[in-house]
This record gives structure tokens, sequence and C-alpha cells, in this order.
């Protein structure tokens, strides 16, 4: 656009020395950050690093404590995300707000200024739209749509005020590979029209593969501003965790032992208009394997660890068997007598609350499994607190849990520490069966691979574990078999050294079952 | 200028204590102000709603009347807020179970039995429980909102008992007034202490205060009632049914709520009449959040709003101001209680400016 000649060397957005305090809590502390002209910028850092506290103020959603903005060199504040669009700046945000009960073109005209009619937005949407190859019909509901089709509307949305800098934060964490490089393509389109992109990632792979230049955030600072493509994957991540990651040591070749966990021609119907129904789910995990469950969000991820997990319990009795014993109509209590063990996707209010001290959400998914530990008194079930406060410590020290005094509240805890104590809490009881749903999702990189680990050796010790998990490197990291969910439909399990990530892609897309898995090994 | 309220990183433990002292402080404040405009001395009106009634025997035992269906109510209540089932109801469950207690010595009027009382008492247990089950049945398993449910069954219940004393209850002996029978000596719920009227539903109220009190803290129920009022994903993923707690929680609150009932029915009024509560039930409602949903606490709560009920009938006869003030202080106090503990997750910041000093030197 016209800047682009004009500024060649003067950075489009500048910012010097922005700090954001929290109480006293540095979020982000001194940050430094040139976006130039025609560039995708990329914004790497842990959870918590202070990304999005950073990008909020740019948006006008926070405002900065001290330090200051500058837009073509120019100082600004940026009150609100209205001030922002009208400078120039867009956003897409990782967690989408669309109305799932009104079309695309409905969505995009709320975000508009009132007057604007409806058929006008719905031409403009769709001419922009295929000029950025983001295919998108106008008329279509949001509810209908997969989670690529709606973060399009959310681009498009912010295309429509024709911004000079387009901030995404963490674009392609919902996304197949292959929807991923439809957006890389969009976004190497805007780069070419010389609109400038802050790519918020923890993926160092695409970073790599798309960005210009890197500015490294951790603990609120930068730690290192660089050419992504100068660097290596582990150069880069030491500068986003300050330390060497540890690796995990895969499964490998041990010795295959009983079917532990097993589901036949499981179907669920949906509870709710917006989920998803399970057809027909048959898996079988044996002690010594880690199957590896892979897809998009929202292809049914949920609804399948609700069934196994038995909190939202089926009909058949033997459409899930735990240890050779049907289990489909028990709740999970009864499951966890079995000797299973669950790990759901939500830390904060489904697998622990966060408003209660660690140890008693030691109790809240052991209070029967471990009755005669924990409790006395019979009937009356009085809560020996000494007992489980001792399990809890065990537990904290076994999984290197960093937390401020004995037994904080668990919503204190950063995400991977209170993750890292919660698969430790199943851990801890040496479960023959472990079903995990997304493990490591919002962990930072040090106790993603401590609980990778951890479930890899579980799986050694000879238990089956059962990982449902969006995030491919981690499958490849953990996994002996691998499996795809799509649309509440589950593939055939293939060994993991048996699959590449193009094929995964495939199958996330929908190509599932022995016929369509037989096309796609012809079509490579 | 302006007011911002910053969460704070964990809940303050000296709010939580001081905020109902505090909540306290601004009522009397706000009270005496209430007083200087309609123009009366605050310091002697203030005197006399809250000093004076604690300097009498005779006064502390209706303290302790008072106290004690509010504190039966209230710690029942707790339970059921606790587990986030919104109970507004216990009015209406305070008096079907002084119904359903009365039922023995009203219709068996004749009966001469120590059973009577006992019969009563769990009459009126079952009654309260009975009429809390009717929300509790709607919302678990026609998902209706208990609020709503609750709060109409109220009115519902005040004018069934209405309808019972002026028609097939009505006392033959009473000439036409609105009332039964007088429960036979065997029907009356003692004496706590000879020295006044206080009877033994203040030692139900400590008893199922404390009784309460224990399994909160103790026992694995009262873990599942805070873990599924904290968040229902997290109690269903430790296997406790929310359905199940609805059941519980209500049938338990109205049970206590009923035996208040027949309490104040059998203890201090002797017979039925139309009104029979002045808003116990939803003075309870008070009386358990300035007690923290604390069965401990509200046991203080509970002596607290009593003190108000006697300190209003005080002023009214002293200073001859309305019967209203009382429920204007009951009101400032829940009002308080709630906004104050607001600063246990938040506190207060005056912010000057939306920049920083650097920024706004620099911006000009």
């Amino acid at each position: 656009m016209s800047a682009v000649g004009a500024s060649e060397g003067s950075p489009l957005l500048a910012v010097r020395s922005l700090t954001k305090l929290f109480g006293s809590f540095a979020a982000c502390n001194g940050i430094d950050l040139d976006i130039r002209p025609g560039e995708i910028h990329a914004l790497l850092g842990e959870n918590g690093a202070g990304k999005s506290t950073l990008v909020k103020m740019l948006f006008g959603v926070l405002s900065p404590t001290s330090g200051q903005i500058l837009w073509k060199g120019e100082p600004v504040r940026i009150p609100s995300p209205g001030a922002a669009r009208r400078l120039g700046i867009g956003m897409v945000f990782q967690h989408f707000s669309l109305f799932e009960a009104l079309t695309v073109a409905e969505n995009i005209a709320l975000s508009l200024s009132p007057g604007i009619s409806l058929s006008k937005v719905a031409e403009e949407a769709s001419r922009l739209s295929h000029l950025y190859g983001l295919p998108l019909d106008p008329k279509a509901h949001v509810a209908d749509l997969s989670v690529g089709e709606r973060q399009r509307i959310e681009i498009v949305r912010a295309l429509l005020q024709h911004p000079e800098l387009i901030i995404l934060d963490e674009p392609t964490s919902v996304l197949t590979p292959q929807e991923a490089d439809r957006l890389f393509e969009t976004l190497a389109k805007l780069k070419a029209e010389g609109r400038s992109v802050l790519y918020i990632s923890h993926r160092l792979e695409e970073v790599q593969r798309i960005c210009d230049r890197a500015t490294v955030l951790r603990h609120g600072k930068v730690t290192g501003a660089c050419d992504p493509r100068q660097e290596t994957p582990a150069s880069l991540a030491r500068m986003m965790v300050g330390s060497d990651v540890a690796s995990v040591t895969a499964a490998g070749t041990n010795t295959k032992g009983e079917v532990l966990l097993e589901a036949n021609h499981l179907s669920v119907p949906a509870r709710t208009p917006f989920a998803v129904t399970l057809k027909n789910v048959c898996l079988k995990v044996r002690g010594g394997e880690v199957l590896a469950i892979a897809g998009v969000a929202g292809n049914g991820q949920g609804e399948l660890f609700d069934a196994l997990s038995g909190e939202y319990p089926v009909a058949e009795a033997s459409a899930v068997a735990i240890r050779g014993k049907a289990a489909g109509n028990l709740g999970i209590t009864a499951r966890r007598l079995m000797g299973a063990g669950f790990v759901p996707e939500e830390r904060h209010g489904h697998a622990a609350v966060p408003s209660l001290p660690l140890s008693d959400n030691l109790v809240l998914a052991r209070n029967q499994s471990d009755r005669k530990t924990f409790l006395a008194g019979g009937v009356l079930g009085i809560i020996k607190h000494a007992v489980v406060r001792i399990a809890s410590k065990r537990i904290s020290e076994t999984m290197d849990v960093r937390k401020s005094g004995d037994d904080p509240a668990a919503g204190s805890l950063s995400g991977g520490n209170l993750q890292k104590y919660i698969v430790g809490r199943e851990l801890d009881r040496q479960p023959a069966v472990l079903i995990v749903n997304q493990p490591t999702w919002g962990v930072d990189a040090g106790a993603a691979s401590r609980i990778r680990q951890a479930l890899v050796d579980l799986a050694k010790s000879g238990s089956a574990v059962l990982v449902i998990s969006q995030d491919l490197d981690e499958i490849f990291e953990v996994a002996t078999e691998i499996a795809v969910v799509s649309e509440g439909r589950l593939s055939d399990v293939y060994p993991a050294h048996d699959l590449t990530r193009e094929k995964i892609g495939l199958l996330m897309g929908g190509m599932y079952g022995k016929t369509e898995g037989g096309e796609v090994a012809h079509a490579h | 200028m302006r007011i911002e309220l910053e969460k704070r990183a964990n809940p303050s433990t000296l709010f939580s204590i001081l905020s109902p002292f505090l909540a306290l402080a601004l009522t009397v404040v706000a009270g005496g102000i209430m007083f200087a405009l309609i123009g009366k001395s605050p310091v002697a009106a203030l005197y006399s709603f809250f000093i004076e009634p604690l300097l009498d025997i005779w006064s502390l035992h209706e303290i302790a009347i008072k106290a004690a269906p509010l504190i039966l109510i209230g710690a029942g209540l707790s339970v059921c807020y606790r587990s986030n089932n919104w109970n507004i109801g216990a009015e209406g469950q305070f008096i079907a179970g002084a119904i359903a207690g009365a039922i023995v010595p009203v219709v068996f009027h004749d009966w001469h039995s120590s059973l009577v009382l006992p019969l009563m008492l769990i009459f009126g247990m079952i009654g309260g429980a009975l009429y809390a089950a009717i929300p509790a049945f709607l919302k678990a398993h026609m998902n209706t909102n208990e609020i709503l449910t609750s709060l109409m069954l109220v009115y519902i219940a005040q004018l069934f008992l209405d309808w019972l004393v002026r028609g097939p209850w009505r006392s033959p002996d009473a000439y036409n007034f609105p009332v039964t029978r007088d429960f036979v000596p065997e029907a009356i719920l003692p004496e706590l202490i000879s020295s006044g009227r206080a009877n033994l539903g203040f030692a139900f109220a400590i008893i199922a205060a404390v009784g309460l009190w224990i399994m909160m803290r103790y026992t694995l129920k009262g873990f599942e009632i805070t873990v599924l009022g904290q968040s229902e994903r997290a109690g269903r993923f430790a296997g406790f049914s929310s359905k199940r707690m609805i059941w519980f929680s209500m049938l338990l609150s109205g049970a206590l709520a009923g035996l208040a009932g027949i309490s104040e029915v059998s203890g201090t009024i002797g017979k039925l009449q139309p009104i029979i509560s002045p808003g116990y039930g939803f003075t309870a409602i008070i009386v358990a959040f300035l007690g923290r949903l604390n069965p401990l606490g509200i046991i203080a709560a509970g002596l607290f709003l009593a003190l108000t009920y006697v300190g209003g009938e005080a002023v009214q006869l002293t200073l001859s101001v309305s019967d209203k003030v009382t429920r204007v202080f009951q009101g400032l106090l829940l009002f308080f209680v709630l906004s104050c503990d607001t600063l246990i997750q938040y506190k207060i910041r005056l912010v000057f400016s939306r920049f920083g000093q650097t920024t706004e030197g620099s911006a000009h």
C-alpha cells in the first residue's frame, strides 16, 4: 500500500519500553518491538510470557502502565479496539467471538458501524474472501462451519477495515495441517501487498517457515530478537524456555500386554445442539501401548472423553470395556474402581476446582478409589486431611510441581504446574488404564516434556494409555499407535511409525475407514 | 479520576474477617443518618436499638426466641447456597412445617401423650422437606429455576395457612377469630431455663448449626457440597451427582425450616394463626450471607438479626417510629455485607489518568 515506499526503513509500529503491571506483577516489563511494513513478525513465548498482554495493549484492550507506542513514528494512545481499528490495526483472536446461530454476513455486519446494508457486507466479504483465497459463503450459518472456516470469518472481518497491521493470536492451533497451509498462503498475499502481520505462536516450525523476524518473550521481557530462519528449533526453544528442554524418550518396542481398554461400536447422540455425535467408535488399547487420537478441535474429542470416562455413561454396557469387563453403563466412580484414571482437557472447573487447595483437589479425583486411605468413620466419610496432604506433597515432589506455600489454591498455580499435578494425581495410583484429553494444552515446554515422559513411562510399566491430542508433535513423541477422529468418527488405528503428518492431515479431513484409507495410500 | 476494581491474586483473609464488621459499622452509620433525617437523636435511637435489648434478661430471652428460627433456617440455607441451589422459599417451608406439625395437636386435640411433641417435630420436618421437594423436583427434572418456584410457593403456603385457620381448622371456642385451638400442654415446646421464655428451639438451632459445621468441614458430604457449588463439571468428574445434590440440599433446608416453623408455633405462639412469622424465612437469607455461609458464623449472625427485631420493637415503643425501621436496617445490612464482600476478591484503586507518568510526559 502507500506506506510501502515511504517508510522503507522506519517501522510501521514501534514499541518502546512498554510495561504493564497487574498489582506488583509485571506481565510486560520494558518491551521493545519494531514491526516493519510488509513483514511477518513472529512473537514467540511460552504461556504466561506476556504475549497476550502485549497484543492486548497494541489493540487497545488493556492500557499500558508506562512506555510508548509509536505508529508510523508518531506516539499514539490506543484507548479502545475501535481506536486501534481506526489507526489501521486489525486483530484475529485465538477464541472466536462469533454467534453460532447467525450467518457469516450477519456476524461480520455486527462488528461494523451500523447502517451498512447486509447485502453490501455480504458482497464485500465474498469479494475479499476470494481475493485472499479464503473461500467463504456469506449466507452459511456459523454453526455449520468448521473451525478453519470460522477463523476465515474473523480474518475477513479484520480485512474489511483495511488494516495495515494484522495481529494473529495462535491462529494454527485449531487448524489441520492443510488448513494451516492455506492460511500461510493468505498471509503471504497480505505481505506482498505491503501489510504487516504480527504472528503469535509457540510452534517453532511454522514460525521458521513463514516469519521474517521474531521477537521472543520470557517472563514479560524480550529475551531475543532474531531471524528465525537463521536459528534452529533448539536455539529458539532455548530463548523461549531459558534452558534446554528434555526430549521425550518414546515407548519404543515393549511387549504388548492384554487389551485393557476397549470401545465397541460406541455411538453417542449429541447432548446439545452444538455437540458432536459419536458414530460407531471402535478402539483397543493394550497394556504397554500409547494410543494417540489426533484430530482438529471440536470433532468429538470431548464427547469421546466423556463416554470413556463415564461422566456421561452410555446405555449399552458392552460399548466400553475396562480390563475386559463391560463398563459402558457405569459411572466414573465405578470405572475408577476398575483401575482407570482420567485427565480431562479443561483444568479449571473440570479437572480441578480452582478455589480449593491442591489437597482437596486430590480428594476430588480419588475420594472413592482411595476411600480406605483418605476417609475414616465409615458412612460418615470423614476426610483425613493430614493423610491427604502428605499424599498431595508426594505427588508435588514426584512431578516437580512448583507452587507457593504447602497447599495453595489450585487456581494460583500456573497452567503447566497445575497440569503436572493433575496428571501426577492419577499416576500416583498406578492406573491400569489412563485416558488423557489434551495433556499439554496451554502448558509450557518444560512441563509438557515432563508430562509426556510420565505418560510414556506409565505405558512402559504395562498400563494402557489413551491420549487425545491436537498437537501432532506431541502425538509423534508419545504414541505407539495413532488414530484420527473426525466428525465423531474414528479412523482405523495405525502403528505410529506408519503414519506421516500428511496422512494424518487427510484423515483429519474426514477420510476415514478402510476403503478410504486405501485411497489415501494411493493418492501419495 | 475513576475508581477501578482490581482482582486480587488471592482472596484477602483480612477482609474476609473484617467485611461483616465493616458492613455492620456502615449500617450503623447509615441508620444514624436515617434517624437524624426523621428528626430523632441518632445516638439515643441507636442506643435503644442496639444496646438496650442486651441489658435486660427479658429481652435476651426474646433475642434467643427470634434467633432460633433464623439460625435453623439460615444454617440449612447455607448448605443450599454453598451447593449452588438457591432456595428462596424457606418462609413457605417454615409455614408448611408449622401446618404439618400442627396436625397432631389440632386434629387430635384430645390426645394427651408424651409422644405428641416428638411426632409434631417429626411431622414439621417432613412437612417442610416435602414442600421444598416441589422446587427440587422441578429443578432436577424439569430444569426450572428454583429461585422463582420456591419464592412463589411462599405465597401459596401463606394463603393456605390463612384458609386453614379461617376455615376447617378454626377453633370452635375462639369467637370466630381466625385461630386454631390452643395446643394441649403436651404439645408445647418446653422452656430452656426457668428465667424466661426461650425454649428448646434455640437448642435445636445450635445443635443443627454445629452439626452442619462439622459436616461441611470434615466430611466427604461437605466436600461434595462445596465442589458441586463451585463447579458442576468438576463435581461430575469427582463422581458426584448434581441432581442428587439438588434433592439433598433442598430437602435438608426444607426440613430445618419446617422444624423452625413447628418450634415457633409450638414454643412461642401455642396455636396456629394467619401470620406466624415476621419474615423469618427471608431474614434467614441475610443471616446466611452475613454468617459467610458458615454455620458457626450463622449463629452469630442469627443472634445479631434477632437483635434488630427486638431493637426495632424497642425504638417503636420508646421513640414511636414505624416498625418498618427493622426492615430498613435488615436491608441496609444485607446491602453492605454483599458490597463489603467485594473487597475480599478485589481491591479498590483510584486511577487519575489512563497512562503512566512517562507516557504523559513524552507524548506532549
